[in-house]
């Protein structure tokens, strides 16, 4: 555990410790009305919200209401009872990547990624994988260590699955930005058990990303590591140059 | 208004450079047809149904022709020599050729010409058509006013046709002029239309002829109930592009997302398979007065808003040299451009500025459409509405005509009821606090923002001087758009590319060019 963590539980803190205030928005199936404050004010305080304050209530469309309540929030979390995974991975500089790879492996690291499923969101893949990479920090085409082969959006797994052992990958990248009724986690589980079918799995290393994803996800739908929102290129290069020539070799 | 200094002639250049370049492509585009087109005029004849599968009729045609290789005379040939046989109208005659007996591909001693004489009547009544809901639109329109510009645009993406109508009313109620229903992720890359009313789909709704008919009468409604024209917007983009454009003619809708070069870029839609179907996809909307919105914002998403700004401007003057090919007018060229300059650089809203001027002065008859922030929007939502309004700001101030509202939660989920109202609320209150502050301003001669935008136009025309020497055909293939790069050959939808023959007929085509062109 981090050293600084507080070791008692924790309210929301407006402008004094233990205040607990929150601001809460929501639209209720009413129009504006002394009912609908009400009915607002109860929906607030069954969230938890003592003395709750509707400091707005407007019609937004046609019978319904948009609310703005604050309250203090009588809830407490207990942080000391939290474990989160976390990707363990030092960030090493493009010059550590580069002489990681060169000197530890002595070839380049495959990568093939690709937006899969009906998701044509190229922006997430493009960033890690495309020379240009995000904010400055140049995308896997980049490194002479990485061969990297961005197959775009709207791939099938199976076809996935076929460039990737076409091409030997080392690392397979699945980018999934849609995430209506969980498609995002069924592309990704769907490719996994694939691989686990077609004998491959092991053999390279699965990377899971986008915008709603996380470490914990992807793990639970047999990834070996999951990047969020804000994962800069240098981020993957970092993980699977430790990984594949690190210390801890599979 | 406020006007920055520009140099007229190096936008004659620009233009006369574009037009260089749309010219070359048009020779092509005039050689050739597709899967795609023939299709569209099949529908354009009034030709419905699906076959027990669900297939499309029209597919199950065209697709019998193409694989005979008889694409080249114009399916309008095969249903007109199917009438001359004796068909009972073209319906008939479609069916016959769908699901009849293998098709003759020799003349049979039907003459190109006796086939097309044989369509006089059906060509007709398929112009008709198409000029019917035209009408109805001007009249409409004439009865119940439009908002005032900058027009209000948002999105409804429920994946449900039903909801989309309910969200697209409640939009209305909160001020939006333009309902745009995006469609589900996958369909640009379809090569059919799907049929009926649909109520499942990922990241939007499907495009179909009875979805436009459920939006259209929730749009009219809100018309009526609020006393403002509320436009009708979908997406004649993807190997689809043209059968859209025809649904949107006939079903009068107001606004199609259409682009000479959006889906070659960011669909990986074959180059050849695009500009043949942008043009035909045009000529319909042309006849129809439907005003397109070019995806020119999309490049800033990809490649750098202040690097990469001219390659927006060079695209704009292609898009335009396109459409005016295809027989458009400068009022139905939305043009697209975008708030997209990472917000924590310095005087990034006067680049900002600088680029709306720029746009808004070089095309000052086309109804702009000015996109919002995406790229930069994180999950807070507090800022991003902030963010929102100095967009709203620039839109107002540079007399921007089309402006999709951005949402604060844009970086989260589609729009939800509340989003898509407060942003109304913040954009009706810039845009009336700051009305006439465009007519009060004046820029400073040499100022920074002056000589942004001088510096823009110049790198916009030394862009077009390059892709016209190269060819677009070579620029795009490498990357001197949105640093996407594809190559003539490569890409989905080549197999449904055409020769035309010498005699290629199709008589709804010869009629949407005899009226509409100009270029």
């Amino acid at each position: 555990m981090h050293p600084t963590a507080p070791t008692k539980p924790l309210r929301a803190y407006g402008d004094r410790e233990g205040d607990g205030m929150v601001q809460m928005s929501f639209v209720l199936e009413l129009p504006p009305s002394g009912r609908a404050r009400e009915a607002a004010k109860r929906f607030a305080e069954l969230h938890g919200l003592r003395e709750p304050i509707i400091a707005t209530m407007e019609e937004c469309a046609e019978g319904f209401s948009y609310f703005v309540a604050y309250g203090h929030s009588k809830h407490a979390v207990d942080v000391a009872q939290i474990a989160v995974l976390e990707i363990r991975t030092e960030a090493l500089s493009r010059d550590e990547i580069e002489q990681r790879i060169a000197t530890r492996l002595g070839r380049k690291i495959v990568v093939v990624g690709a937006c899969t499923g009906a998701d044509a969101h190229t922006v997430g893949i493009d960033a890690i994988l495309n020379y240009k990479g995000y904010l400055g920090d140049k995308g896997l085409e980049s490194y002479k260590g990485f061969e990297a082969h961005n197959l775009g959006a709207q791939v099938e797994n199976d076809e996935l699955a076929a460039r990737a052992r076409a091409l030997h990958a080392d690392a397979v990248l699945v980018s999934q930005v849609i995430t209506q009724r969980n498609c995002h986690k069924e592309n990704g589980a769907a490719l996994v058990d694939l691989a686990k079918r077609q004998g491959w799995r092991d053999e390279v290393v699965l990377l899971f990303g986008g915008p709603r994803i996380d470490h914990k996800l992807a793990l639970e739908l047999g990834f070996d590591a999951g990047f969020g929102p804000g994962t800069k290129p240098s981020d993957v290069a970092s993980y699977l140059a430790e990984r594949l020539c690190g210390e801890a070799r599979r | 208004m406020a006007v920055v200094p520009l140099d007229e002639r190096t936008v004659e250049e620009c233009r006369r450079i574009a037009g260089a370049i749309a010219g070359d492509v048009q020779r092509y585009i005039d050689g050739h047809t597709s899967v795609g087109v023939e299709r569209t005029i099949v529908r354009a004849f009034g030709i419905e149904g699906v076959d027990d599968q669900g297939v499309p009729l029209v597919n199950v045609l065209i697709q019998r022709l193409h694989e005979k290789k008889a694409l080249g005379r114009g399916a309008s040939y095969y249903i007109g020599r199917e009438l001359l046989r004796g068909a009972r109208g073209v319906q008939q005659a479609a069916e016959r050729l769908a699901f009849g007996p293998e098709i003759d591909i020799d003349y049979g001693g039907v003459s190109p010409s006796a086939a097309k004489d044989a369509l006089e009547a059906p060509t007709k009544e398929a112009l008709a058509r198409i000029d019917q809901a035209r009408v109805e639109r001007e009249g409409l329109k004439a009865r119940i006013a439009p908002g005032p510009t900058p027009l209000k645009y948002v999105i409804v993406a429920t994946g449900n046709i039903y909801d989309d109508a309910l969200q697209a009313k409640a939009a209305a109620h909160a001020g939006a002029d333009i309902v745009a229903v995006i469609r589900a992720t996958a369909q640009s890359l379809l090569d059919y239309v799907p049929h009926g009313a649909t109520t499942e789909g990922y990241g939007g709704t499907f495009a179909t002829q009875e979805n436009f008919r459920i939006i259209r009468r929730a749009t009219d409604e809100a018309s009526q109930l609020y006393g403002r024209y509320i436009h009708q917007t979908n997406y004649s983009s993807g190997l689809c592009m043209a059968e859209i454009a025809w649904m949107a003619a006939v079903e009068r809708l107001d606004m199609l997302l259409n682009d000479a070069m959006y889906g070659i870029l960011f669909r990986d839609i074959n180059m050849c398979r695009t500009f043949v179907d942008q043009y035909v996809s045009r000529r319909f909307i042309g006849r129809a007065q439907i005003i397109i919105n070019t995806g020119e914002d999309n490049y800033l998403t990809t490649a750098d808003a202040v690097e990469k700004a001219h390659t927006v401007l060079a695209s704009q003057f292609i898009n335009e040299a396109f459409a005016l090919r295809a027989g458009l007018v400068e009022e139905q060229m939305g043009l697209g451009h975008a708030y997209e300059i990472n917000p924590w650089l310095e005087d990034s809203f006067l680049m900002e500025l600088a680029q709306a001027q720029l746009v808004r002065q070089i095309f000052p008859r086309h109804p702009i459409k000015w996109m919002p922030p995406t790229k930069h929007k994180t999950g807070d939502v507090f800022f991003a509405h902030v963010h929102d309004a100095m967009f709203n700001l620039v839109g107002v101030t540079t007399h921007q005509s089309i402006e999709l509202l951005g949402m604060f939660s844009e970086a989260i989920h589609n729009p939800l009821l509340v989003d898509r109202f407060l942003s109304l609320k913040a954009t009706r209150y810039v845009f009336s606090a700051c009305k006439h502050l465009g007519d009060e301003i004046t820029f400073k001669p040499e100022g920074r923002i002056a000589a942004r935008a001088r510096a823009v136009l110049a790198e916009t025309h030394a862009l077009l001087v390059e892709v016209e020497r190269a060819s677009i055909w070579d620029a795009i293939s490498t990357g001197a758009f949105a640093d996407v790069k594809r190559t003539r050959q490569g890409g989905k939808g080549y197999a449904g590319v055409a020769e035309r023959e010498r005699e290629y007929v199709n008589p709804i085509l010869d009629a949407l060019e005899a009226t509409g062109s100009r270029a």
